[in-house]
């Protein structure tokens, strides 16, 4: 049996079951409860499940992430919302000091099934500071996994296996794609395993990668470009971007020879940077072009008059295609 | 005087107590001579009406798709205004996103708050010639700018305090706690202006502390706290003429905990009937409205009638509306602006991705 969920739905779906399938999890974070979230991923979960299991927290995001800490060291399955991504700073002490190595340092002694859910990047006309993708400082910490779907049944998939996973998860919701389309998504409880990249188009051309809310961009600048020009791409959805699923990316840049990495983060030291650095640690030879970025620029996310403009369009990851092509 | 009466009243009465100098049925509790004159009164109404009629302009253009998410504020007018008439004009002030008829009393453009929820980057600009920060979205982080800046007038000996706005949410926050602790261990010329809207979003302040008021959390920094009726325009007004005082006195940091109710939704991407009973609400609070009561102060002391009050609802309007028709008209923003300002002198890489943007641009317009 299936249901046509958008993303929204498909997460409120996945976090309504592990709430049914298991004691232990329970939900935290700024007016999740009454409110249902301020995208709604959590509505009607407070009535279903009472306030110990669905908790209203104060406007506090180190309380938030530290108490998800304490939660999870003590027998409970958190999962925090954040309400925007750019306001999980002030808990980003609890996240890279203590939630990704607690593990590691108390030698495994000690372990953090939690997950951190939030809305990410740009594309919905939000307010400043509403638009980040910062992904990349979280691969920046051992520890951690990192997880975006782009799909409502990647979504699902992935959130039940995050909520699963013995490790901390950050579970990066791109806003932008939240309601826009939806698809078939089982009504049953089911895994999309974290670490695994999924191949969306196959393709012999040239190799694109992306995440998130980029996805539907680059699907689309594949298809116009092969209508337009007859190169076929293969285009892979990450899912995961920490741990990096390698052998996926690089059997596909053996095959294709070049590669496009399309992202709305900022250029600099990003994830694309590191998608960059494993190809040419491992598949250099193969390569007939160098490795093109399409990110977002290098600036502060503009408020969002520009924010069309700051975000690669269609049109630019055509053109990054085109000049990877002859080059 | 005011700051001692209301701690004593803090400590002894239960819950919606607070400091008062103006009722809801416009009558005054205690004098105002020689803090308050006419023209003051007068100008001060003026404002809030200017405020109210502005914030409900902004909420229909929202609507109409002219502009976007916004962050209202009626019923928070005599917090704002009464707050920020105080101040002089070197005092710094530090505001969040709500606090449009503050800034704009204080001289900002009404301009520049259009082109801000317009989503353009000129909109950021705060106002430099009055000590104007841009608004702050991350909730509570201004707090402690405002202790820095006030740390700097310190130490240069400059007659300006600093102020800092903000919601009963933001109170759970640490850097709330810091600015407290940071103000009160050097005395800061600072004042810490709470609007205790009840509400953060959707979460009321029962659920978002288990302290009885926000004023009372002065005390554990052993430094001033005030609960006042924040839709009291003289009573935040002369609550934060003392707190200023003291501050320029070396007295230190005051928390100011002005009790108000916002009427509307959060920001315009929000729905209030979700979380709490809007029509009791309402009904309750519009009886303690900042502008009626005010109106009806001016009323009985024949300073104000029917036909000023018509005539400032005309100039009103004509005022916002050719501020928005000016912001309307403007052309849209360069895409190039987003490049500017990153800093001081761009770096190659910024400086090569605005000529591709550039580029791109240029010939996405030779397609069309
Ligand atoms: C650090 C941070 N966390 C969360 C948010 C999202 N957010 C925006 S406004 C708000 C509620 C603020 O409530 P309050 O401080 O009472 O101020 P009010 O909006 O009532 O003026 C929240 C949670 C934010 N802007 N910054």
């Amino acid at each position: 049996m299936t249901q046509k969920l958008n993303i929204i739905q498909a997460i409120t779906q996945a976090l309504d079951q592990k709430l049914a399938d298991d004691r232990r999890v329970m939900l935290l974070g700024e007016d999740i409860g009454t409110n249902g979230g301020v995208f709604r991923a959590t509505d009607g979960l407070l009535e279903k499940y009472g306030a110990d299991r669905v908790a209203d927290t104060p406007l506090a995001e180190s309380g938030i992430v530290g108490s998800t800490i304490g939660l999870a060291l003590n027998g409970m399955i958190p999962v925090a919302e954040i309400q925007f991504l750019a306001f999980l700073y002030p808990g980003l002490e609890q996240v890279l000091s203590h939630a990704a190595r607690m593990r590691h340092r108390s030698r495994g002694e000690y372990t953090l099934p939690m997950v951190i859910r939030t809305p990410y990047g740009a594309g919905i006309r939000g307010p400043e500071l509403h638009s980040e993708s910062v992904e990349a400082f979280f691969a920046q910490t051992p520890g951690l996994k990192v997880v975006v779907p782009s799909t409502p049944y990647d979504a699902k998939g992935l959130l039940i296996s995050a909520i699963e996973d013995p490790d901390p998860v950050l579970f990066l919701e791109p806003t932008k794609i939240y309601r826009s389309f939806r698809e078939d998504v089982p009504e049953m409880l089911y895994r999309v395993p974290i670490g695994k990249a999924k191949v969306v188009q196959e393709g012999s051309d040239i190799s694109i990668f992306a995440w998130g809310a980029m996805m539907p961009v680059a699907v689309s600048a594949a298809k116009q470009i092969e209508e337009e020009r007859g190169w076929t791409c293969d285009v892979i959805d990450l899912r995961t971007i920490y741990p990096l699923d390698r052998d996926c990316i690089i059997e596909s840049v053996k095959k294709t020879g070049r590669a496009v990495v399309v992202q709305e983060a900022h250029k600099t030291a990003s994830m694309g940077a590191e998608l960059v650095s494993l190809i040419n640690d491992e598949a250099l030879m193969y390569l007939r072009a160098p490795v093109k970025r399409i990110s977002g620029f290098d600036v502060p996310v503009p408020l969002f008059a520009l924010e069309d403009d700051y975000m690669p369009t269609t049109a630019r990851v055509k053109a990054g295609i085109a000049e990877t092509m002859l080059f | 005087m005011i700051i001692e009466e209301s701690l004593r009243r803090i400590s002894s009465e239960p819950h919606e107590d607070f400091y008062q100098v103006l009722t809801p049925e416009g009558e005054l509790l205690i004098p105002i001579d020689g803090m308050i004159d006419n023209s003051l009164a007068v100008g001060m109404y003026r404002h809030m009406v200017y405020a109210r009629t502005f914030d409900r302009k902004c909420i229909s253009l929202q609507r109409q798709g002219r502009m976007g998410t916004y962050a209202p504020f009626e019923g928070q007018e005599a917090a704002q205004i009464g707050s920020v008439l105080a101040l002089s004009d070197d005092d710094w002030m530090f505001p969040s996103y709500r606090e449009h008829a503050a800034t704009v009393t204080r001289g900002q453009p009404l301009q520049t708050v259009i082109r801000y929820w317009k989503g353009r980057l000129d909109g950021g600009v705060g106002y430099r010639e009055k000590h104007i920060l841009p608004p702050s979205v991350p909730i509570a982080t201004h707090l402690l700018h405002a202790v820095g800046a006030a740390w700097a007038s310190r130490i240069r000996h400059e007659a300006a305090v600093s102020i800092a706005y903000f919601g009963d949410g933001a109170t759970s926050e640490g850097d709330f706690h810091e600015s407290l602790n940071f103000a009160g261990v050097n005395r800061l010329p600072v004042i810490f202006l709470c609007q205790n809207n009840g509400y953060a979003i959707s979460v009321p302040f029962n659920k978002q502390s288990s302290s009885r008021t926000i004023a009372q959390r002065a005390s554990a920094y052993d430094i001033e706290g005030i609960r006042v009726d924040g839709n009291d325009v003289f009573g935040v007004y002369m609550a934060v003429s003392e707190a200023r005082k003291r501050a320029l006195e070396g007295q230190g940091p005051t928390l100011v905990e002005a009790v108000t109710f916002r009427y509307g939704a959060h920001t315009t991407a929000d729905d209030p009937k979700k979380y709490r009973d809007q029509e009791e609400l309402l009904a309750k609070w519009r009886k303690r409205d900042p502008i009626h009561r005010l109106r009806r102060f001016l009323e009985r002391e024949d300073l104000w009638d029917e036909r000023q009050e018509s005539q400032l609802a005309a100039d009103c309007t004509e005022q916002i509306d050719q501020a928005i028709s000016e912001v309307l008209s403007l052309p849209p923003e360069q895409p190039e602006a987003m490049f500017e300002h990153v800093y001081a002198e761009a770096p190659w890489h910024i400086a090569e991705q605005r000529e591709e943007l550039n580029r791109i641009l240029r010939k996405d317009g030779m397609q069309s």
